[in-house]
């Protein structure tokens, strides 16, 4: 039936708004309670105890902490997100400013991280066992095992410094060519990327491999299938939901990475914004980004759990 | 990062001409294990002993150049304010296992102590417990270590809660689903039926069916926490001056990147070996054990 379906993916997109509202909580908790004052930190160390208790009561920082948070919270809701308190700019005004550019980055590394990830993983179940897999399996062991900065730097050494094909820092504001676009891109989305093909690849093969095992493709073999047929006829259209499942999993880990990679490469994306932040404990800001990167997050994770309902034939079809 | 595949991994029957396959696996599952124990182990003993190896003071200033390449008498070469980079990485090692080390243990008692005391507890507790794992799930490492950063300033103690914080939920969801399969078998039922207590359940019947599993995933997040710390480091959120890791060693000597200086190279590669090591050994020692099963 339709209907149970419906219930499913309806009550998964519930119990996610459940979680953003928990993880709101948490967020709001460890910024809140601050051994220090937000009052005491924007006027400096300077301001007469006169002062700060007045900007206090302008902050709203007298109420109980649970009036406070019902503030952040209602305000979040409505699109004000405070003020930030480094350089008086509405935070809201801050991320819109940022928020393309690391969609962009974002974008561009998905655009090629997956086809690169599903071949070499539909490659290695194929040759499971074989030379090939095992060197694959080596080869994605060791780069997920990679920091990001290492691969940054060592990205920094090989194409700006020693071959100088490409400048060392990203500047978002003079894309005018394809040339410009490639000189800007290239070392970001290089450094995200190969972390995360070697992740998705190695989530890839395991899903396939879950389907090569199974009866039917068994019984594919006995009935003398080819092989490239067997995985591309049989296996590959059963394999879609675990393998979307994989990528949208994978995509998660964009929000860590991108983290380094904005901030090594002088990216003007809203990671390196939040970083900033974090140096000036500027909360406002930190909280506004937290909230940001942790709702990509759980959207990312429900899309992964939504492929993995949708893709199941005994819910689908009934 | 999931490592999900590592648990289908080898499982998976092998058909075809079986032998051979398992023959040939077991080889390349023997020479990287010697890879990463030899790399891993390396850095251990650098962590342990380094300090006392070092030819200089971690803060002295021993050359009047800077960004120095390797030379007799600095073999990684100087840094940006002319200190031996040799004595800094012995150092810095130090900082980067031992955090991730402690981190990744706590990590691992939290989670496996909490997953088994879901399952033998009532059920408003098993669910408020797992409640709260899933909300701390929901927040990337990262996120959560920049977030406390923000509030209460970087000091040592706060990575390690913060890592923790950070790691000690994935850990709890495995040790949780492990726990609730072995409490539904016969021989904790019969213990039950005895009248063995709670405690008595969890350690003598539980714990050590589960523990292999729990030192594997212990391994791995040793390695995803010393990618978060370095990476906290490196951000200049971290470990704070005068101490430094590896990942500060990064840092600090970024500037050197554009003349290709030894300085800024040496403890990112130090780094990749060490989580390289370790990703290698853990791989192995779960795939040979896979392996043995079948």
């Amino acid at each position: 039936m339709r209907h149970t379906l419906a219930v499913l993916v309806l009550s998964r997109l519930a119990s996610s708004l459940v979680t953003l509202f928990l993880v709101s909580l948490v967020i709001f908790a460890i910024t809140a309670l601050l051994p220090g004052d937000t009052a005491q930190q924007i006027l400096g160390q300077f301001a007469t105890p006169e002062q700060v208790a007045a900007l206090r009561v302008q902050l709203g920082l007298d109420h109980p902490a649970l009036i406070r948070y019902w503030h952040w919270l209602s305000g979040f809701v409505t699109g004000d997100l405070g003020q930030s308190a480094s350089n008086g700019v509405p935070v809201a005004q801050l991320l819109a400013a940022r928020l393309p550019n690391s969609l962009i980055l974002a974008a561009v590394t998905t655009a090629i991280s997956v086809p690169l990830a599903l071949v070499m993983g539909m490659v290695a179940a194929m040759r499971r066992g074989g030379t090939t897999d095992r060197v694959l399996n080596l080869v994605t062991l060791s780069m997920v095992a990679l920091p990001e900065f290492l691969v940054a730097t060592l990205a920094v050494l090989l194409f700006a410094v020693k071959l100088g094909w490409l400048p060392a820092l990203s500047y978002v504001a003079n894309v005018e060519s394809f040339t410009d676009f490639l000189k800007i891109y290239t070392m970001p989305v290089l450094t995200l990327c190969f972390v995360l093909v070697a992740q998705m690849a190695r989530m890839t093969r395991a899903a396939l491999i879950d389907q090569l095992d199974s009866a039917y493709v068994e019984m594919a073999r006995l009935k003398g299938v080819p092989p490239m047929r067997r995985v591309l006829r049989h296996a590959l259209p059963n394999a879609v939901g675990p393998i979307a499942n994989a990528v949208a999993l994978s995509l998660s880990y964009l929000i860590g990475g991108v983290i380094i990679v904005e901030t090594i490469f002088n990216y003007p994306g809203i990671a390196g914004l939040m970083v900033d932040a974090v140096s000036n404990r500027d909360l406002a800001l930190v909280q506004a980004c937290a909230m940001l990167f942790c709702g990509a997050y759980l959207l990312l994770v429900m899309l992964a759990d939504l492929c993995a309902i949708l893709s199941n034939p005994r819910l689908r079809n009934r | 990062m999931n490592r999900a595949e590592n648990a289908t991994r080898g499982r998976s029957g092998v058909r075809g001409p079986v032998a051979t396959l398992a023959v040939r696996r077991l080889r390349t599952v023997q020479w990287t294990r010697w890879v990463g124990l030899t790399l891993f182990g390396a850095w251990l003993l650098v962590a342990l002993f380094g300090p006392m190896l070092a030819p200089h003071p971690m803060g002295a200033f021993v050359s009047d150049e800077i960004y120095a390449g390797a030379s007799a008498s600095f073999p990684l070469g100087t840094d940006y304010m002319g200190r031996d980079m040799l004595s800094r990485v012995l150092v810095g090692a130090r900082y980067t296992l031992g955090l991730a080390l402690i981190a990744a243990v706590l990590s691992s008692l939290v989670g496996a102590g909490f997953g088994m005391l879901a399952v033998l507890t009532p059920r408003w507790l098993e669910e408020t417990i797992r409640r709260v794992f899933d909300t701390l799930i929901s927040i990337p490492s990262k996120m959560m270590a920049l977030v406390m950063v923000s509030a209460f300033g970087s000091s040592i103690p706060l990575l390690i809660l913060a890592a923790v914080l950070g790691y000690a939920p994935g850990a709890f969801r495995i040790a949780h689903s492990l726990a609730a399969n072995l409490s539904t078998l016969e021989y904790v039922q019969v213990a039950r039926t005895r009248g063995e207590g709670r405690l008595y359940i969890a350690i003598v019947e539980i714990l050590p069916n589960m523990l292999q599993s729990v030192l594997t995933d212990m391994g791995m997040r040793f390695v995803f926490i010393v990618l978060l710390l370095s990476g906290m480091s490196f951000l200049g959120l971290g470990v704070q001056p005068p101490a430094a890791d590896l990942g500060s060693l990064v840092r600090e000597n970024i500037g050197g990147l554009s003349e290709g200086a030894l300085a800024v190279i040496a403890p990112a590669v130090a780094i990749g070996m060490l989580t390289i090591g370790a990703n290698l050994l853990i791989d192995s020692l779960s795939s040979s054990r896979e392996a043995q099963k079948e």
